[in-house]
């Protein structure tokens, strides 16, 4: 029987003790005695969330299929075990093998979303590895990855390493390079001068950024020879021999977020939403096959007992065969009685037919994400859904039977008015009329149910808004407000929700996602203070953040509300993203002009994912 | 076709909470492939039921669950099935039929259970404690405060304890396990430990289920029967 490194008494004392036990169904033990490397991989976020986190699963389950290497899992510890780790001088330790994350070769850390910075420095805090890169003489090299990764810069000072895009490419290499050296006892300087040759690795160190007076970035360049000027992400050119298919996922004994399987149909986006950086930095679209699906997904359900599936994608509706797809799921999952869930379509004939044969009509509601309540703002965001579209999948839902309806906006985009705004409550307005002209009275299942819920726009980096002016506090609140109004001042308001969160935690996203690396010293002080967990809303303390910018001299309007120029060094311009900078400008420039750009399928628009030579562009 | 499955859950996953190990044991079904029975509507869910709650941190070899298949497979094909896809720490001891319809539910069959309960290093009651067993269980009532919804209740648990008595080092005991009277193990012990002048340190007891029994004779003169006793075993279902 495993070892565990909590005590009972400690186990005993906290919440879900489960999170840290280890030992679930296919989680992977090793003997120690056999393998070169040592990786723990993180998700810097309570167990049941990075559970779920399809990226890092994958990560495990190919790096473990590797002989040499020993891949487990760390999860940040909740504010109860922490608490008593810090106080009886614990060490983080990784579930499998409960030993200390202070004694692996690598500590690889999954950047999901900004909020989750101070939790990395939880991780290393407790783990007992320097904060700072530059100070470690030993112990495991730290690599960053994930969404964040594309722009690392405001982390920089913690990691050792990063690697930008897909971790199914080069990370063999990494690991080759680094039993070589290791074999050769050579500096940990050399090491890291070594990885950053590969392809995709970013290592902060070898790059030095000097600033402007105005206190843009001034230059940005390798400080060594052979280190490249550009870092190029990295991706999966074949879906059929480069994806790796997880075949037995681990099976959490708590229940995660995601308790089920996840079956990723794709990869990328052919829509070209001004403000998704998802859609951008996974360019190009590539489809999996549709056999290969149907085959991953009974071995997953088997392997698991899981009594759900999920398909994973940006945009499922665009998926090819997605009908066939769908059709073998229904057929299979119905003798087994497994749900299928589908999130990401689009309400449309087909979907209206695919949810009434997996959902129960009563009890689910029907998801529109119009993003932005005017067709004038619609066509700035390029987000292709026009009223009409909207009104016709609502009127026909209606007719199936559903009476409830989720619709979700954004707040804050680039060029928005005060008309937009309250497009938002006129378009909820016109879906709440339509069910009472539509539905007569003996075929209505009570009242209709609309809940609108908004949140406030963040620019992100390599999207054509990442040179767009974010708002202030106080502007955002008073757009919630006027949407608040708006609403409430239509005639079947009774029927309309209104959900909006406070605008604190966008702007500090909004700070952290276009950040330099000056923020990272803000993003210390603020950890020092005794921020953690800023994801939780209950956990989410601003004024810890603002003293900590103040203290540091940083100016939070600078990075928020700050226009960007056009030939302004933005912190994240060495990486190679795929698509141009050229294009984004000229996206940005019609986003300003209203000009609504098609979609990867309907015509290419040449933004540079061409060169990758696979996907939607060779379709 | 209603079955009942015997298992031990020993080790880590003795932090594993009893709503999670309904779940776990959902999925392993699953993964083992056997015709589970389902109820009806759109989100239909295996008609299971687990005999009697364990809580987290306590092990056990004698845990039951209920559950009905829609086919019949022989009883070892359904014990080695589940045991190819258990976890370190769940083993299934045995897989019999019993009754089917609702009267016979294992839940509704618990009368009692066995108890090892061993000190956790440094938390030993005082020394002697062996002898005064006996004057304890001498005393002519037992009380205990039991937290119940609408407050603090003064219990006698003497009556529920059936066996008390020492087993190298630690202490067996045989107790009340029903609805009405249930009797925790911990509550039990620190009693003794009260009862021997001493307060118990918190985690001070290791708690290991051994068997969760049915009552055959009456409450005045009750004849256990372990649960797995009343099964038919390897029939083939």
């Amino acid at each position: 029987m495993r070892n565990l490194a909590l005590s009972d008494e400690i186990l005993l004392s906290v919440d879900k003790a489960a999170r840290y036990i280890g030992g679930e169904v296919n989680s992977i033990m090793k003997d120690p005695g056999t393998v070169d490397i040592r990786f723990a991989m993180c998700f810097p976020d309570v167990y049941e969330i990075g559970m779920s986190n399809l990226g890092m699963m994958i990560l495990y389950d190919m790096f473990n299929a590797r002989k040499d290497v020993w891949c487990e899992r760390v999860f940040s510890p909740w504010s109860d075990l922490d608490q008593l780790m810090r106080q009886q001088k614990i060490p983080l330790f990784a579930l499998e093998s409960q030993e200390p994350v202070r004694n692996f070769d690598f500590l690889g850390i999954t950047l999901g979303y900004e909020m989750c910075y101070t939790n990395v420095l939880q991780v290393l805090d407790l783990s007992g590895i320097p904060l700072i890169a530059k100070d470690r003489k030993e112990g495991p090299f730290v690599i960053g990855g994930g969404a964040c990764a594309y722009n690392p810069e405001p982390l920089a000072d913690f990691f050792d390493l990063f690697y930008i895009g897909e971790g199914e490419t080069v990370y063999d290499e990494l690991f080759d390079l680094y039993k070589e050296w290791k074999d050769q006892g050579l500096s940990r300087e050399e090491f890291l001068y070594r990885a950053s040759r590969v392809p995709g690795i970013y290592v902060p160190s070898l790059y030095k950024v000097t600033y402007a007076e105005d206190g843009t970035i001034g230059s940005f360049h390798p400080v060594r020879e052979g280190v490249p000027e550009k870092v190029e992400k990295q991706l999966v050119i074949s879906m059929d021999k480069g994806y790796h298919r997880i075949q037995a996922p681990v099976v959490p004994f708590i229940k995660a977020t995601q308790d089920r399987v996840t079956l990723e149909i794709q990869r990328g986006c052919i829509r070209g939403c001004r403000f998704c950086q998802a859609g951008m930095i996974y360019r190009p679209t590539r489809e999996r096959k549709v056999e290969e699906l149907m085959s991953s997904a009974m071995e997953m359900l088997k392997n698991t007992g899981h009594e759900e599936i999920s398909l994973s994608s940006l945009s499922s509706s665009d998926y090819t065969d997605l009908p066939r797809l769908v059709q073998f799921l229904i057929d299979e999952c119905r003798e087994r009685c497994i749900n299928i869930s589908l999130p990401s379509l689009r309400i449309d004939a087909f979907a209206l037919d695919v949810m009434s044969k997996v959902q129960d009509v009563k009890k689910s509601s029907l998801t529109f994400a119009p993003e932005a309540g005017s067709q004038r703002l619609r066509d700035v965001i390029n987000k292709g859904l026009t009223e009409e579209v909207i009104l016709r999948g609502a009127s026909d839902a209606f007719h199936g039977g559903w009476n409830r309806v989720k619709l979700y906006f954004m707040l804050g985009l680039p060029t928005e008015t005060e008309e937009d705004i309250k497009g938002i409550a006129h378009l909820s307005e016109k879906i709440a009329e339509t069910y009472y002209d539509e539905i007569p009275k003996s075929e209505r299942q009570g009242k209709i149910q609309i809940t609108v819920s908004t949140s406030f726009f963040v620019p992100k980096p390599f999207t054509p808004f990442q040179w767009a002016p974010m708002y202030r506090e106080e502007d955002f609140i008073e757009k919630a407000r006027i949407t608040k109004n708006e609403i409430r001042s239509q005639k079947n308001q009774k029927c309309i929700r209104y959900n909006w969160h406070e605008p604190d935690v966008t702007i500090l996203e909004g700070f952290l996602a276009r950040g330099d690396r000056r923020c990272g010293k803000v993003i210390l002080s603020a950890y020092k203070k005794g921020a953690l967990y800023d994801a939780w809303t209950e956990n989410f303390r601003f004024p810890l953040w603002k003293e900590a910018m103040a203290e540091n001299d940083i100016d939070l309007d600078f990075y928020t509300i700050r226009e960007r120029r056009k030939d302004e060094i933005l912190p994240w311009d060495f990486i190679d993203a795929g698509v141009r900078r050229e294009f984004l400008w000229r996206e940005w420039e019609r986003a300003l002009s209203c000009q609504v750009t098609p979609n990867c399928r309907a015509a290419c628009q040449g933004c540079g994912a061409r060169r990758y030579e696979t996907g939607v562009c060779f379709e | 076709m209603k079955i009942r499955v015997k298992f031990t859950k020993e080790g880590p996953i003795r932090f594993v909470g009893h709503l999670d190990t309904m779940r776990y044991f959902q999925k392993a079904v699953r993964r083992a492939d056997l015709p589970a029975a389902f109820s009806g509507g759109f989100s239909p869910h295996m008609i299971m039921s687990f005999a009697s709650p364990l809580g987290v941190g306590i092990e056990s070899i004698g845990e039951y669950f209920d559950m009905e298949l829609k086919d019949s497979l022989p009883a070892h094909e359904i014990m080695d099935r589940l045991n190819r896809v258990m976890t370190d720490g769940v083993r299934i001891l045995s897989v019999f039929q019993v009754e089917d319809g609702k009267a016979g539910t294992a839940m509704s069959l618990v009368a009692a259970a066995d108890y090892l309960v061993s000190f956790r290093e440094g938390k030993e009651p005082p020394a002697g404690w062996q002898e005064k067993i006996g004057p304890f269980l001498s005393q002519e009532e037992i009380l205990i405060i039991k937290e119940t919804k609408k407050g603090e209740k003064q219990v006698d648990i003497r009556p529920f304890i059936y066996s008390f008595e020492e087993r190298e080092g630690s202490l067996f005991m045989k107790l009340a396990s029903a609805s009405s009277n249930f009797t925790r193990p911990e509550a039990v012990c620190a009693s003794f430990f009260r009862f021997l002048g001493s307060e118990p340190l918190p985690f001070t007891f290791f708690i290991k289920r051994l068997e969760i029994y049915a009552n055959k004779g009456t409450d005045e003169s009750p004849v256990f029967a372990s649960l797995e006793s009343l099964g038919q075993p390897d029939g083939i279902f």
